[in-house]
């Protein structure tokens, strides 16, 4: 507005100026009372012709172009939301197939794995098993065996020590005492 | 040197007599009707692409829809939106007649009184009865300013009156002042020009390409200051106060 008011002083600053024309002139012809009527009818005819203009075809036709464009604004990014929304549901899909994969991977290792791991429990528990039974069948043999070469050696040291107390006293020995004493000799052993 | 205020002249192109009163077509008849006619072949023919992506002179059309609409929007309110074909035209109207005003040899219609406070008395007129219609009686509690002392409102009412009353003198002589007084600087200074001679006459000569330059942003200055104040008088009308 001080614009408006800086622009108002210089303008009676310029009648003070203008008048020993306007003096010549027989005064500002803004202020001849005679042209008024007619200024007053052709404005009055121009204003509301332009209004005419201006309020049926020139704002409607503005006013649509703009709506227009709003619209096909709106449109388009209404478009682009169903777009974004469709991407988004596609990647979630695609997130989901690919840890539903990933589950089932998991979930056939760990079968395999078990798998394995029975197998290898069962074969290791058969194979200890067979080994048990294997030793517990060598051990009674030599257990056996062990009996076998104990009766055996008391016999042999029996004929031995018949044998050696012949020899000594060139007489043969009596077997009853020999074996008994070789059998008391061998018990004090064991 | 010629007379500065030789410009205004208005002169009798065709005589017409409507029943005893004076509808003669002067110079300032053809000017009015230039106006609306650049303003309607301006957008017109910029609206006739109707682009979705408008070009230049598009753009200017639809900038000056929205530069009125922004304004009446800001300044008036949602209800301002009916008013809209009248502040267009009123913008529209006094922007190209002080434009073509600018033209060598041009009439300024905008630099009559008589034009300017026919145009301001149609917005007081309007703008009154607006608020009338609006709100009847109460209208004029508009002149009882509030969270004022009773003791001083005897004063403060017949203040009120005189400076609503004195609203279409002030916008018409506002803008009538101004294209006159520019119009006659810009006439005073070009006619030093010649009589200066070829060595002095440049001093004015280079004041007046600046008074062109100046006059063009007062053109366009004066166009919405004339609508602002119409908006903040349409919304005084509508909401008081």
């Amino acid at each position: 507005m001080r614009i408006v008011k800086k622009a108002i002083i210089p303008a009676f600053g310029i009648f003070a100026f203008a008048a020993p024309a306007m003096a010549a002139g027989g005064g500002l012809p803004q202020l001849d009372l005679s042209t008024y009527s007619s200024q007053a009818i052709w404005l009055v005819i121009s204003f509301i012709a332009l209004y005419a203009l201006m309020s049926t075809i020139a704002l409607p036709r503005i006013g649509e172009v703009l709506e227009e464009r709003q619209n096909r604004i709106d449109d388009n990014l209404a478009k682009a939301e169903n777009l974004k929304a469709q991407a988004d549901a596609a990647v979630e899909t695609y997130e989901k197939s690919l840890s539903d994969a990933r589950a089932k991977a998991f979930d056939a290792i760990r079968e395999v794995k078990e798998k394995a791991g029975a197998e290898a429990h069962e074969r290791q528990s058969k194979l200890t098993a067979e080994l048990s039974a294997k030793i517990k069948q060598a051990e009674s043999e030599i257990a056996k065996a062990k009996i076998d070469a104990l009766s055996g050696i008391e016999t042999v040291a029996v004929d031995v020590a018949a044998a050696a107390i012949a020899k000594l006293i060139n007489e043969p020995a009596n077997e009853n005492s020999v074996s008994s004493a070789v059998s008391s000799a061998l018990k004090n052993r064991t | 040197m010629a007379n500065p205020i030789e410009q205004f002249t208005v002169r009798p192109l065709i005589e017409i007599n409507l029943g005893g009163l004076d509808a003669t077509f002067t110079n300032a008849s053809a000017f009015m009707l230039l106006t609306v006619a650049s303003v309607t072949m301006f957008l017109a023919l910029s609206m006739r692409g109707r682009a979705l992506v408008p070009g230049r002179w598009q753009s200017m059309a639809e900038l000056s829809y929205e530069f009125i609409a922004g304004l009446l929007r800001d300044n008036v309110g949602s209800e301002g939106r009916r008013f809209f074909p009248f502040v267009f035209t009123l913008f529209m109207f006094i922007l190209f007649a002080n434009m073509l005003g600018l033209m060598p040899y041009s009439f300024t219609i905008t630099s009559h009184i008589i034009v300017t406070f026919i145009l301001a008395m149609v917005v007081f007129i309007g703008v009154t009865i607006v608020g009338i219609l609006r709100h009847g009686v109460k209208f004029f509690s508009y002149f009882v300013p509030s969270g004022v002392p009773m003791a001083v409102l005897p004063l403060m009412i017949p203040i009120e009156i005189i400076s609503y009353l004195s609203r279409p003198i002030s916008l018409s002589v506002r803008l009538f002042a101004n294209m006159t007084a520019g119009h006659i600087m810009m006439k005073v200074f070009a006619g030093f020009v010649i009589p200066l001679g070829i060595f002095g006459g440049w001093a004015p000569f280079g004041v007046d390409v600046l008074l062109v330059g100046f006059e063009f942003l007062v053109a366009f200055l004066q166009a919405y200051v004339f609508t602002v104040l119409t908006c903040l008088y349409l919304h005084d009308a509508i909401h008081l106060h």
